[in-house]
């Protein structure tokens, strides 16, 4: 009888610490990243720049939305957009909220002032500030990867810029909006959506998801 | 081989499933006796497994009914012993009480009583003495009328009468008086010992309701120790009834520890941080959940130490004067944590308007005026934050009950469950031993051609030989 609840005891116990590595296994693996990455472009070329001021909504909505280590970025799409001197302001969200709440206070103030100074730019290179997007969005590593694109999507290069290349968007959300339409896309709608189509493809063929979002009374949907 | 080939061993596809059905019809008739004995003995196979399955449950039920009945009686025992000692303490304290002070008691009582007898005898009715001039009355009633003196005689006599009477009259008033006044003196003493008596009575019917309860609970205490049905049952339901009441009352001590974790987890995200996690669980949730954990814990052990429950017998064993250390640490530890909270709780209230501030400046409107009651929600929320804590304390008594009921009824739902089992087994055991037979009978079906002619061979009289039936229908 004794052996008997000596067995059941041993096993028991060799149960319970088999529960307990495999739970110290599995707890000490890498959490997933749970933080979101934002990369908001502005188009800034032509008639598009009376537009900033809708952009400055969209830039506080999105500070509302964002959590603790959350990264924002906002820069401009100009003639050439690979840069980093394209960032307007950037900002990774403290851990506590207190800080976070500051650090948004501090953003918000800073863009309105960077978004009042910012010139308009003669060509519009979205494909280049789409791959500085990737390349800023990949550094950071955030668990959720968003691209806002505030452009009537109309690509104007200058001459010998090459952008003819494919940019790696598995796994980006990619949102255009205020997607304004041109007075040739009044004359002949298919340009508008042909260009909405392209675009899509371009970024759905790399993996990345594509949406428009023109209603701007209804940003819920964004984040 | 397919099934247009199978048609084609005779010219006419008719006659070619004709001369199928007949060999199929041969072949399942040569094999009946074989056919039968393989789904009889199948079936009975697997009666009999069900049949030990069911064994082995009914064994392992009566088991576990046992051992919940040795539960509940241990339990009922120990909680009857309880009821009864508590029962002797009070007994012994109303007694101290009453009879401490027993001997003034009966000193007043005699006191009064003498005094009373006292009264009563000087209140004696004393019958007045007849006066001498009765005697005189009868001399001069003997006297001679004729003689002349008698007329001042008399009325010398009728004067001294009424002078007698007047003095009698008076001294029989002023003994009135005195009497009356020595029995309104006795009305005060017999009120007092009436009264005494009275609370005598009261302490006597006390001790005789305790008396008859202690007479109750030792009867139903016998009824344990002997481990009749009846004191079983009256516990399972008992156990059943704490078990429910104790699991609502947890409930509700789940969800004040619920509103209490979000009253702290916001400001402990500053402390930890808000964006850790343990799997799906925010760090700052979990802290906040741990500091409820430990307030329930230092609740647990201070019940422990005030010996209102039980649940770790060590801190009740303890020496006195550690186990007083013990409650006085566990309770500063307490006071401490309900403070912590409360500020804690102050926080969130701060973290909360500087959120609303950074959003009202985001949506691009003006900071919205402050309403002169906010302090109201500021005040109940520490409020809270520091009441809560104390109020969890009190979550060891239901969940002391929680543990104990807990056990019969897992022990009780357990044999429910064995005794389901038991039944389906039972029905499948039978169910296979009349799908053998009907299994049997299925298969004749095909051949009753063959059967058909056997029987008219064979004769109407004859009986088939009982080949393959199961022992169900071979034994009587």
């Amino acid at each position: 009888m004794k052996h008997a609840m000596n067995n059941r005891a041993h096993r028991s116990l060799a149960v319970a610490a088999a529960c307990i590595a495999s739970l110290a296994v599995t707890s000490c693996a890498p959490p997933e990243p749970r933080n979101t990455g934002v990369y908001l472009l502005l188009d800034t070329s032509g008639t598009y720049h009376e537009e900033l001021d809708k952009a400055k909504q969209i830039i506080n909505f999105t500070l509302s939305r964002l959590d603790a280590l959350d990264s924002f970025a906002v820069a401009r799409i100009d003639t050439g957009s690979f840069s980093e001197r394209d960032i307007l302001a950037k900002v990774t969200l403290d851990d506590r909220p207190s800080a976070a709440n500051q650090q948004k206070r501090e953003f918000a103030s800073s863009i309105e002032r960077f978004l009042d100074d910012t010139p308009k730019s003669s060509h519009t290179d979205i494909t280049g500030g789409l791959l500085q997007a990737v390349e800023f969005l990949n550094e950071k590593e955030p668990g959720r990867k968003t691209i806002f694109i505030f452009s009537d999507l109309k690509e104007d290069l200058e001459a010998g810029y090459v952008r003819d290349i494919e940019v790696p968007v598995e796994g980006f959300e990619v949102v255009a909006l205020n997607v304004t339409k041109l007075r040739s896309d009044n004359v002949d709608p298919r340009e508008y959506l042909d260009r909405l189509e392209m675009w899509k493809r371009k970024v759905e063929a790399e993996g990345g998801t594509w949406r428009v979002v023109n209603d701007l009374d209804r940003l819920e949907t964004l984040l | 081989m397919t099934f247009e080939s199978l048609l084609e061993i005779t010219p006419y596809p008719g006659l070619s499933i004709l001369l199928w059905v007949v060999l199929g019809m041969a072949v399942l008739y040569l094999a009946r006796s074989s056919a039968h004995h393989v789904l009889l003995t199948l079936c009975q196979a697997l009666h009999d497994i069900l049949n030990l399955a069911v064994q082995a449950i009914t064994a392992t039920e009566k088991k576990l009914v046992q051992r919940n009945h040795e539960v509940l009686l241990a339990a009922g025992r120990e909680a009857k012993e309880r009821i009864v000692e508590r029962e002797f303490v009070r007994i012994g304290d109303s007694v101290n009480r009453d009879l401490v002070g027993y001997p003034g008691l009966q000193r007043a009582l005699s006191d009064a009583i003498t005094r009373i007898e006292e009264d009563h005898q000087h209140a004696a009715e004393v019958p007045p003495e007849p006066t001498a001039w009765v005697k005189a009355v009868e001399v001069v009633a003997k006297l001679d009328r004729q003689e002349l003196s008698v007329g001042p005689l008399l009325s010398q006599i009728h004067k001294s009468l009424v002078d007698a009477q007047t003095a009698s009259l008076k001294e029989y008033r002023d003994a009135s008086a005195k009497r009356h006044g020595l029995l309104q003196r006795m009305m005060p003493q017999w009120r007092r010992i009436q009264h005494t008596l009275d609370r005598v009575g009261k302490s006597i019917d006390s001790l005789l309701e305790r008396s008859r309860s202690i007479d109750r609970h030792l009867s139903e205490y016998r009824e344990i120790v002997a481990g009749t049905d009846h004191s079983i049952a009256v516990l399972s339901s008992s156990s059943l009834v704490q078990f429910f009441i104790s699991a609502l009352v947890l409930a509700v001590a789940v969800g004040g520890a619920m509103i209490n974790i979000l009253l702290i987890a916001r400001p402990m995200a500053e402390m930890v941080g808000g964006t850790s996690f343990i799997g799906t669980f925010r760090m700052a949730d979990i802290a906040a959940l741990v500091i409820i954990m430990v307030e329930v814990s230092m609740g647990l052990f201070l019940m422990e130490s005030l010996r209102i429950t039980r649940l770790f017998p060590v801190i009740g064993a303890l020496p006195d004067k550690l186990r007083v250390r013990m409650m006085a640490v566990t309770f500063a530890i307490l006071l401490m944590l309900a403070s912590v909270e409360a500020g804690l709780a102050y926080m969130r209230e701060i973290l909360m308007q500087d959120e609303l501030a950074t959003s009202a400046l985001l949506r691009g409107g003006a900071a919205t005026a402050q309403s002169p009651f906010m302090w109201i929600t500021t005040a109940a929320q520490m409020g809270m934050g520091f009441t809560l804590p104390f109020a969890l304390v009190f979550v060891a008594i239901p969940l002391e009950t929680f543990v104990q009921s807990l056990r019969t009824v897992v022990g009780l739902l357990g044999i429910g469950g064995l005794r389901l089992l038991r039944l389906v087994l039972r029905l499948s055991s039978s169910a296979f031993v009349h799908a053998g037979t009907a299994l049997v009978r299925i298969y004749d079906i095909p051949i009753f051609m063959p059967l058909w002619v056997e029987h008219r061979w064979r004769g109407p009289g004859a009986k088939r030989a009982p080949v393959g039936k199961s022992r169900a229908e071979v034994a009587p």
